[in-house]
């Protein structure tokens, strides 16, 4: 078993089959993780390089310590200090990037589709860490991988997803992979920011939090991205919260052992109070841990495929 | 043409002896840790295990250790090797450990065995005890204890067949 493409672009291209094997492949580096040294010779001397083109902190640091402990070498490029902002092209500066001779590139691009253009356009295996408002692949998986470790399996879950779903390539991964797997997703938040006719991905909407949260297993928070904020998709972050932040007693309203998740950055009293963050049920640090085992799953499955 | 090299009975036979001679290379059981890989070498492991328990009186802890992160064909074989689970759920230091594997043919498992092994500590010792040694080694690498000697060409394939049970244990030759 191993997957059918040389690159990771998005969720909905996965298999189930292949869902299953990151899965399984992470939980073997997550492992590796545990131990005194962390690090495994697997992709020894190959290079991997994050090409970022928006600002990122966790997510490219969560690819560089994962390219790192499978042994490869890591370069990174954030396009402010880079020959981008003289007006060199993508495909330019990722074919100068392949000269350089990297084996696999990391992309993040504010405009969705960039990663699946770039795949088709060069050799070295194309990993995906956010491309507009469509995709998050790893975000999902990892999402995936925390849920079925705190859970036990994805079937039949009820999973809630709160917040800006329209903008969130998160959200999107998610709902790809969470149907993909057997749960059933409720989106939530202002109609706004959940459009109706997201129906049309197989998730059921509300728009409002107690009657969306009862009885589920899994909370979703999304950050509410502040440069949103003015637009005139909700009226002010004060209000926001009044109706959609997670607060102890809407989370009563889950089931008793339901998760909280977060991919972070958390906006503290706007989508999430701090006792809700604080708390037990919370899982936001085991996601962040589990990022790094299931990207190293994809950087080592996806590099096994030849192109 | 497949051929029964050994039955149910031959292996336990094996395994039986393999454990005695454990307990008497090193003078009982103290410090010793068994080590399977995986996958086929985890049943011989627990096998062992049983074994020394019905000899010796006590549990040895038994580990797994996945070694495909560890494999020098990474790079020229089509598909990556499935990543299977390491559980060593005890510190290594300073201890001895038996390294157990189904069949020794290259010795190139053994050598990712070994630096996977590192990887988790410093032991004592590491001792290498196999169901099958078939020849045709390519690095230099020796069986501490060897279930069967079973002389082979390039071309066939061993395979060890263990139920969960043990009623239908065989050794097959392809």
């Amino acid at each position: 078993m191993s997957l059918r493409s040389k690159d990771l672009v998005s969720i909905k291209d996965l298999s189930v089959e292949e869902t299953e094997l990151i899965l399984e492949t992470a939980a073997g580096f997550k492992d590796v993780l545990g131990r005194d040294i962390k690090k495994v010779p697997a992709l020894r001397g190959k290079t991997t390089v994050n090409l970022f083109y928006e600002p990122s902190t966790r997510t490219r640091t969560s690819f560089e310590v994962a390219a790192k402990r499978l042994s490869t070498d890591v370069i990174n490029i954030a396009t402010s200090t880079s020959s981008v902002v003289k007006g060199e092209t993508l495909l330019d500066t990722a074919k100068t990037v392949l000269a350089l001779g990297a084996d696999i590139v990391v992309i993040r691009h504010s405009s969705s589709g960039t990663a699946h253009f770039l795949s088709n356009n060069i050799k070295a295996s194309v990993v995906n860490a956010g491309d507009g408002t469509n995709e998050h692949p790893t975000q999902a998986l990892l999402d995936l991988f925390t849920i079925k470790e705190k859970l036990g399996s994805i079937k039949g879950l009820e999973v809630a997803i709160v917040g800006d779903i329209l903008h969130s390539r998160v959200a999107k991964s998610n709902i790809y992979a969470l149907t993909k797997l057997g749960a059933k997703v409720r989106l939530i938040g202002p109609p706004t920011l959940v459009p109706d006719c997201m129906k049309e991905l197989g998730a059921s909407i509300y728009t409002d939090m107690n009657a969306g949260l009862e009885g589920v297993d899994v909370i979703m928070m999304l950050r509410i991205q502040l440069e949103r904020q003015g637009k005139g998709f909700f009226p002010s972050t004060h209000e926001y919260f009044r109706n959609w932040g997670l607060t102890a007693a809407r989370v009563s309203k889950a089931d008793p052992n339901a998760i909280i998740m977060h991919p972070g950055p958390m906006n503290r009293g706007i989508e999430i109070a701090s006792e809700v963050a604080d708390s037990s049920r919370a899982v936001i640090l085991d996601q962040v841990t589990n990022g790094i085992a299931v990207r190293m799953a994809v950087l080592y499955l996806v590099s096994g495929v030849k192109a | 043409m497949s051929k029964e090299l050994l039955d149910k009975k031959d292996i336990e036979r094996a395994v039986t002896r393999m454990a005695h001679e454990i307990i008497e290379k090193n003078k009982g059981i103290d410090s010793i840790c068994l080590v399977g890989i995986q996958r086929g070498g985890v049943h011989i492991a627990n096998r062992l295990q049983a074994k020394l328990k019905e000899i010796e009186g006590s549990d040895l802890p038994v580990g797994t250790l996945d070694i495909s992160l560890y494999r020098d064909d990474l790079n020229v074989r089509k598909e990556q090797p499935l990543v299977r689970r390491t559980v060593v759920p005890f510190e290594i230091a300073d201890k001895k450990i038996v390294l157990v594997d189904d069949v020794l043919f290259t010795g190139r498992s053994i050598r990712a065995a070994l630096d996977a092994i590192m990887d988790l500590g410093r032991p004592a010792a590491i001792q290498l005890a196999v169901l099958v040694d078939r020849g045709h080694r390519e690095l230099p690498i020796k069986a501490d204890f060897v279930g069967k000697n079973i002389p082979t060409s390039m071309n066939e394939n061993v395979t060890v067949e263990l139920t969960e049970d043990s009623t239908d244990d065989r050794v097959v030759l392809e």
